[in-house]
C-alpha cells in the first residue's frame, strides 16, 4: 500500500487552501484527489464577479480566483495532483481508496483533509407535487450547463427558493435570451446576499413572489406549467390565491448540504474542523455552508496548519 | 438602495437633488458612497458571460470586462460576444477584444485555456 504523509479529497477552494497551507507549515508529501480534469470545482462555473474582496481586496470572477490557487498548487511541486480520481472509501485507520482511469488504488496517510464540499437540495427534498417531466434542474447545475458545457437548458424558467445561485442563474438566463418569469420564495424575504437581489433581479426586472411556493408541477415528457400558492408566514397554503406560470423549465435553488458522505461510511463524526479520528480533519462546504469563498478560504488555512501540525507531532 | 460592492450589502440612504447625488449616508466604507453616486449618475456593472471556445479543452471560456460598462450595454455586449470564437490558448487576464464595445473597457479570459 502507498503510504503518504498528507492525503487531501477535493481539489475546490477549501482542498486547494489546506493543501497549500500544509505545504507552507512544512508537509512536503501531499496527495491532493479530484474527480474533476481541473483543479477549482465549483468556482470555475460562478463565472460572475464577487470572489475575493476580502482575501485579496479585489473584486473577481470564480475562475479567476481559482486560477489564483491553481497557479499557487502548480509551483508547489511536491503537491501531487491526482485527476479524474473518485473517492469510494474513506477507513478510521487513515486509508483513503480511490478509483482513477485504470485502477483502484488504495493509499495510507499519516492525515487527511476531507474538502468534498457540498450539494444543492434537490426537488424532492422540499416535497413538490406533479409529475417527473424533463426541465427540472438545480440551480447549480443549469449554471454548469451553460457555464462550461455552453447549452441553455431552457427558455421560460421559473425558479423555485432564492438562494444566491438561483438569484445569479435568474440573470444568467435572462442574459442568454430566455425569460424567467417567476422567482417563487415560501419565505418573506430572499435567502440570498442583499447584492444578488439588486443586480440579478431588480436590474433585469423579473418578478419575486415572497411568501409563494409552487404546489404543482404539470407536464408530460417535458416541464409545462406549475401551479403557485400562497401561504402565510406559518408557510399555510392562503386558500382562493392559487395560479399558474407556464413555463419549460424550473430551477431549485432551496438551500445546499454538506457531502459527508464517506465520513459517516466510515463511522466518524465530525467535531467542528476536526472529526472523532485524530488525524483527519473536515474542511469547506463539507464542513458547513458557507457564504462566501473567502471566508472559505481562510478557514481552510487554518485546517491546512492543524494537519501539519499533527502529522509534525506524530 | 442597497450597495452591492460587497457582499455585505449596506443599506443606503441616498439625498438626490435635481438628478445628482447630494448625500449618501449609511455605508460602511468609502466604495458605498461611490457606489450610490454611480447608482443614480450613471449605473454600472462589471460584465461577466462566456465565449465560445473552438478545439480547446472546454467549450466555453469565461470572460468579463476588466472596468463597468453601463448597464444599459448590457444585451449590446451579449450579442457582441456571440460572434466570437477562440481558438488559441490563452491565460486567465489575457485581452479578447480591446476597447471593447467603444467603451473605453476590455474584454478579458478569466480562466486559462488550453
Amino acid at each position: 500500500m502507498v503510504k503518504r504523509d498528507l492525503v487531501i479529497v477535493g481539489g475546490g477552494p477549501a482542498g486547494m487552501a489546506a493543501a497549500v497551507s500544509a505545504h507552507e507549515n512544512g508537509v512536503k508529501d501531499i496527495l491532493l484527489i479530484e474527480r474533476d480534469r481541473y483543479l477549482g470545482g465549483i468556482l470555475n462555473q460562478c463565472i460572475h464577479t464577487g470572489f475575493g474582496i476580502n482575501y485579496f481586496k479585489e473584486i473577481l470572477t470564480g475562475p479567476e480566483y481559482a486560477d489564483r490557487f491553481i497557479k499557487k498548487v502548480r509551483d508547489m511541486l511536491d503537491i501531487e495532483v491526482s485527476f479524474n480520481s473518485i473517492v469510494v472509501k474513506l477507513a478510521s485507520d487513515k486509508t483513503v481508496t480511490f478509483l482513477k482511469p485504470g485502477r483502484l488504488e488504495t493509499v495510507k496517510a499519516k492525515a487527511i483533509i476531507m474538502a468534498t464540499g457540498c450539494r444543492e437540495k434537490t426537488r424532492e427534498m422540499v416535497h413538490i407535487q406533479g409529475s417527473r417531466p424533463a426541465g427540472i434542474f438545480s440551480a447549480g447545475l443549469a449554471q454548469k450547463l451553460i457555464n462550461i458545457e455552453g447549452l441553455l437548458p431552457g427558455k421560460e424558467v421559473v425558479v423555485v427558493g432564492s438562494g444566491d445561485i438561483g438569484l445569479i442563474m435568474a440573470r444568467r438566463f435572462v442574459m442568454e435570451g430566455a425569460r424567467v418569469k417567476a422567482i417563487i420564495e415560501i419565505q418573506k424575504e430572499s435567502r440570498g446576499l442583499l447584492r444578488n437581489m439588486v443586480q440579478c433581479v431588480e436590474d433585469f426586472d423579473i418578478p419575486v413572489y415572497f411568501n409563494h411556493k409552487i404546489s404543482r408541477i404539470f407536464g408530460k415528457s417535458r416541464v409545462e406549467k406549475v401551479s403557485v400558492i400562497r401561504v402565510d408566514d406559518s408557510f399555510n397554503e392562503i386558500p382562493g390565491s392559487l395560479f399558474e406560470i407556464q413555463c419549460d423549465t424550473i430551477l431549485m435553488s432551496v438551500g445546499l448540504i454538506s457531502e459527508n458522505e464517506l465520513i459517516d461510511m466510515a463511522g466518524i463524526r465530525i467535531e467542528e474542523n476536526k472529526t472523532s479520528v485524530p488525524g483527519i480533519f473536515v474542511c469547506g462546504n463539507s464542513f458547513k455552508i458557507y457564504d462566501i469563498v473567502d471566508t472559505v478560504t481562510k478557514d481552510s488555512f487554518l485546517v491546512g496548519k492543524l494537519a501539519a501540525n499533527y502529522i509534525t507531532n506524530q | 438602495m442597497t450597495c452591492i460592492e460587497c457582499p455585505k450589502g449596506c443599506r443606503l440612504a441616498v439625498n438626490i437633488e435635481n438628478g445628482r447625488v447630494a448625500k449618501v449616508t449609511g455605508n460602511e466604507c468609502p466604495k458605498g458612497e461611490k457606489y450610490a453616486i454611480g447608482e443614480v449618475e450613471n449605473p454600472t456593472r462589471i460584465f461577466t458571460s462566456t465565449v465560445l471556445g473552438q478545439g480547446l479543452e472546454l467549450k466555453m471560456i469565461p470572460v468579463r470586462t476588466d472596468k463597468a460598462i453601463a448597464k444599459s450595454k448590457i444585451f449590446e455586449a451579449m450579442t457582441q460576444i456571440k460572434r466570437i470564437k477562440i481558438s488559441k490558448p490563452l491565460n486567465a487576464g489575457d485581452i479578447i477584444i480591446r476597447n471593447f464595445l467603444g467603451l473605453d473597457v476590455n474584454l478579458i479570459a478569466t480562466r486559462k485555456m488550453e
